[in-house]
């Protein structure tokens, strides 16, 4: 039952994946990416990642695509440039190799894979290692820094002059 | 039937990367390209949590990994778009041909 669970997530991920570099039209492209996300979440939810299927819809589905999706129409009507040539034939075979370089990378790892049975929610663990002793409250302070100064920055750019 | 193991999620991981990859490399749009760049983060995400999932269930470390990850996705889409903007004000175009503005 899982296992078609996903086959089935992974068919739309990857179809939806290809959608947004294929489809001419740029916001069909970006539905493409909300239906990835979705598929992504879904994912996630298949390996007991339940905390953090909740965020990857709430920031994904929630937050980015509607900022892509206001760029797209602030900049509807922007000239289409020429298609580069052979290029993209290299570039297809960069990824192409890069992807077998991984998949022979990943079938001959012997993983240690636990047997632990999953934890049954991740919302409690997740907190105590962000927040508790010993954990990684620095680096939240580090990432609560990143954001102030990214939206900082992205007011800064975009400022009439 | 296969039985569901940590290879599938890395090989989906894999191939969704690879798409991204290529579409960084090969889309003329910069918002598209930011798009694909989603796409490869979300790949490098799927791959964290597999591996939280089978190799440390209980530290959950890929899990707090792949929020940073998220945390910097957002950042670096908030401050790509406002590049974005700020270049078709100039330039009236989103096409990467004239983002060359910082050539020396």
């Amino acid at each position: 039952m899982l296992e078609l669970v996903f086959g089935l997530l992974s068919v739309i991920a990857v179809v939806s994946a290809i959608g947004v570099l294929v489809v001419r039209d740029i916001f069909r492209a970006a539905l493409c990416l909300i239906v990835l996300f979705m598929t992504v979440a879904g994912v996630y939810l298949l390996l007991h990642a339940d905390f953090l299927a909740i965020v990857q819809i709430l920031i994904y589905v929630g937050a980015i695509s509607v900022l892509i999706i206001v760029a797209i129409m602030l900049t509807r009507d922007a000239r289409h440039g020429q298609p580069l040539g052979y290029l993209k034939y290299v570039a297809g075979v960069v990824a192409f190799l890069l992807f077998c370089a991984i998949a022979f990378g990943v079938i001959n790892t012997a993983f240690t894979v636990q047997a632990t049975p999953p934890l049954e929610q991740t919302i409690q663990p997740l907190g105590k290692s962000l927040f508790g002793d010993g954990g990684y409250f620095l680096i939240v302070e580090i990432a609560a820094v990143l954001l102030l100064s990214a939206i900082l920055g992205a007011i800064a750019v975009i400022r009439e002059k | 039937m296969f039985t569901l193991g940590l290879e599938h999620f890395l090989i989906l991981s894999a191939v969704l990367f690879c798409i991204g990859l290529l579409g960084v490399l090969t889309q003329r749009n910069v918002i598209k390209v930011i798009m694909c760049l989603e796409i490869m983060l979300n790949a490098v995400n799927i791959a964290l949590i597999a591996f939280s999932q089978y190799i440390t269930p209980v530290a959950l470390t890929g899990q707090i990994f792949a929020i940073f990850v998220m945390v910097v996705a957002a950042a670096e889409v908030a401050v790509g778009i406002a590049i974005v903007f700020s270049v078709y004000r100039n330039k009236e175009s989103v096409d990467m041909e004239n983002f060359n503005i910082l050539k020396w």
